[in-house]
């Protein structure tokens, strides 16, 4: 992996936005009551989908959670064709079939976003396995969260994957709560690291909301994979700025917690970096300005989408024409 | 040739395994030929990266195998018992039956769940369940569950071709049952139901092991002055109505065979279909025979004692009106 250029780390920052943005449109949107179901918004955990991610090519493959709209993003889905579909429009990704919980943008290796807590994280295994089989040199990522290591899936799949040496790349986002209960209340293990070790797993718990720190432990994560040397389990401290979905009074957590993270904000910090080395204000304003311009666009143009026709409701519930519009 | 159920399985796998590199088994011991032999030798033929051990691991196994379907490999996974697959019911019904829909038809799960249920033999109650009914009510799966070991080896390849998820359920009874297997045998559609035995009095509708009891039934039914017409279900999901249909438009009676218990049982789903689609037909009304309602106890006495079979189909259909003794 090439060291990337001040424009690379410019796209980076951008891409951030875009995601920042995007979860401030699908909250309005949700306000105002044109998104079905409950949408959980990534807000402040920016920097771990874009640093790992600016490492897989369409190729590799990646099995995101609840929380997926950063993921699916910064893998580079389409905003409009994301947003379409968690408005519930035909254009949408899946459309109007999946909605927030579940994106899926297969054209762009994005195979899944699961609703179930750890429910995602063997497909991922499973995805990496067949292109071990088949000897493709891509790779498979599954994001969670730190609830995750609650389910029994978490630590068959672990096994699992250590035993067959899968090129998985397990990305925790490790935000201090698992819905509304702190990481203290659900488990006496304080960093989801420490369950690589019996298994042997390579890993690392690094500062989630430093673009710089992803970007460089996920090159040093997916070279091992792409060397045959999976799995490995990225660790990411990290914060969300939003409650666990859109509506959440977050009573289990006080505004000073709250505002003492806002200032760890990844985009904020970055930003810092960037003028650091050198970047003008003016530029980075303009960079956030043409993401906000980008959102704003596909959300006008999400929303006047065509909803999806009833008539079609049936359809796609098998691959195979002969069950197509069986009735049980 | 004369097959058993197990060997003709085995032959099903390995000749699917030899026509298409993407087809992998995995499973608990299917690299050691599993706990009931039927894969044994294909590590050995094929390799131990297309047979594949994993641990005691249902939900990751069946989840590993639903993301390698999503990713080119049409995967055949053994649940050892379909009571195991209680721990893997996460992933195959809210990921594996999902996801062709949820993509939009993006994606599809071209996967064979092959698994064994039924009660022989003292297995007791975790190791005898049928509990086919959880999944026929999950749309986007196919249940198949085979009544002999030709129509075992002829729906396995159609299934494992089929290219959406399947669940394939063998009856452990039927393991040692044996039959010849023609050459030239042609491979059985997803979702058509067969006539095992042509009748003009009662239908009788039967799946997997009951399908003996209801050919043992016949026999005593004929020596009342009975003819009993036997359908083999073969694929429970989707139901092959219009094979009853026609059978029902002939008899006019129907009787419903399960292992399971009655209650909400997939017989109950086929009489209600039969009573709302076909009730002009009917001259009786439709009877359901099947385990009472009680997990499969230990005691040999005692599971021949809850066990639904042929006696029980007998006394069923001479207490129809009109069939009486």
């Amino acid at each position: 992996m090439p060291t990337p250029t001040l424009g690379d780390w410019q796209q980076m920052y951008r891409a951030m936005w875009r995601i920042r943005l995007f979860e401030d449109q699908v909250q309005r949107f949700a306000a105002a009551g044109e998104v079905p179901g409950f949408p959980h918004l990534s807000t402040g955990q920016e920097a771990v989908a874009v640093g790992v991610c600016a490492h897989l090519s369409h190729e590799d493959v990646l099995f995101t959670s609840h929380r997926g709209h950063g993921h699916v993003l910064a893998k580079g889905s389409d905003l409009q064709a994301t947003l379409a579909e968690i408005l519930g429009r035909q254009d949408g990704l899946c459309r109007g079939r999946g909605g927030s919980m579940h994106l899926v943008d297969a054209a762009n290796g994005v195979l899944g976003a699961t609703g179930v807590v750890a429910g995602n994280l063997s497909l991922a295994a499973g995805a990496a396995w067949a292109a071990q089989a088949q000897g493709r040199r891509n790779i498979s990522v599954a994001f969670f969260g730190d609830g995750a290591t609650g389910a029994g899936a978490f630590h068959e799949t672990l096994n699992l994957a250590a035993l067959w040496k899968l090129p998985v790349l397990f990305v925790c986002e490790n935000n201090g709560y698992a819905e509304f209960t702190s990481r203290e209340e659900h488990s006496n293990v304080t960093h989801v690291s420490s369950f690589a070790a019996p298994y042997a797993i390579a890993t690392k718990t690094i500062d989630g909301n430093d673009l710089l720190a992803v970007y460089a432990s996920a090159a040093e994560a997916i070279d091992l994979l792409r060397r045959d040397q999976g799995p490995y389990l990225l660790e990411c401290m990290t914060f969300r700025l939003a409650g666990h979905y859109v509506g959440d009074a977050q009573q289990y957590r006080s505004k000073e917690e709250l505002a003492a993270h806002r200032d760890k904000c990844p985009i904020e910090r970055f930003k810092r970096h960037l003028i650091e080395r050198g970047v003008a204000q003016q530029e980075l304003d303009a960079i956030g300005e043409l993401a906000r311009l980008e959102v704003q666009q596909a959300a006008d143009r999400a929303r006047a989408a065509p909803r999806p026709d009833a008539s079609t409701v049936l359809e796609d519930v098998y691959r195979s024409p002969a069950l197509d519009g069986i009735s049980g | 040739m004369i097959h058993s159920f197990i060997d003709i399985l085995r032959r099903a796998l390995d000749e699917e395994m030899t026509r298409d590199a993407a087809v992998h088994l995995l499973g608990e011991d299917v690299a050691a030929g599993g706990a009931f032999g039927v894969t044994r030798g294909l590590a050995q033929k094929h390799g131990v990266t297309r047979v594949r051990n994993t641990p005691i691991s249902e939900a990751a196994i069946t989840g590993l195998a639903t993301g390698a379907a999503l990713c080119g490999l049409k995967p055949v996974l053994e649940i050892m018992f379909i009571d195991f697959a209680t721990l893997a019911m996460d992933c195959l019904v809210n990921q594996t039956a999902k996801y062709r829909y949820m993509s939009g038809g993006q994606l599809a799960v071209p996967l064979v769940v092959r698994t064994q249920a039924g009660a022989a033999g003292g297995a007791a109650a975790q190791h005898s369940q049928s509990l086919e009914a959880w999944f026929i009510h999950v749309p986007g799966l196919v249940v198949i569950a085979p009544a002999s070991p030709v129509e075992a080896y002829g729906l396995l390849k159609s299934a494992i071709r089929l290219g959406d998820p399947v669940l394939f359920i063998e009856h452990k009874r039927l393991y040692t049952m044996k039959e010849d297997l023609a050459d030239d045998i042609e491979l059985p559609p997803i979702g058509r139901a067969r006539i095992v035995r042509g009748g003009t009095d009662v239908t009788l509708i039967a799946y997997s092991g009951m399908v003996q009891s209801a050919l043992e039934a016949v026999q005593t039914l004929a020596d009342v002055g009975i003819s009993a017409e036997i359908i083999d279900l073969r694929t429970l999901l989707p139901l092959d109505m219009a094979t009853i249909a026609a059978s029902v438009s002939k008899t006019h009676r129907v009787l419903i065979a399960h292992e399971a218990v009655l209650n909400g049982g997939f017989g109950a789903e086929i009489a209600a279909r039969i009573g709302s689609e076909l009730f002009d037909e009917l001259d009786t009304p439709v009877v359901r025979v099947g385990c009472p309602f009680a997990p499969i106890p230990f005691a040999p006495d005692l599971e021949r004692a809850l066990l639904p079979g042929a006696q029980d189909i007998v006394r069923a259909v001479r207490l129809m009106p009109g069939l009486g003794e």
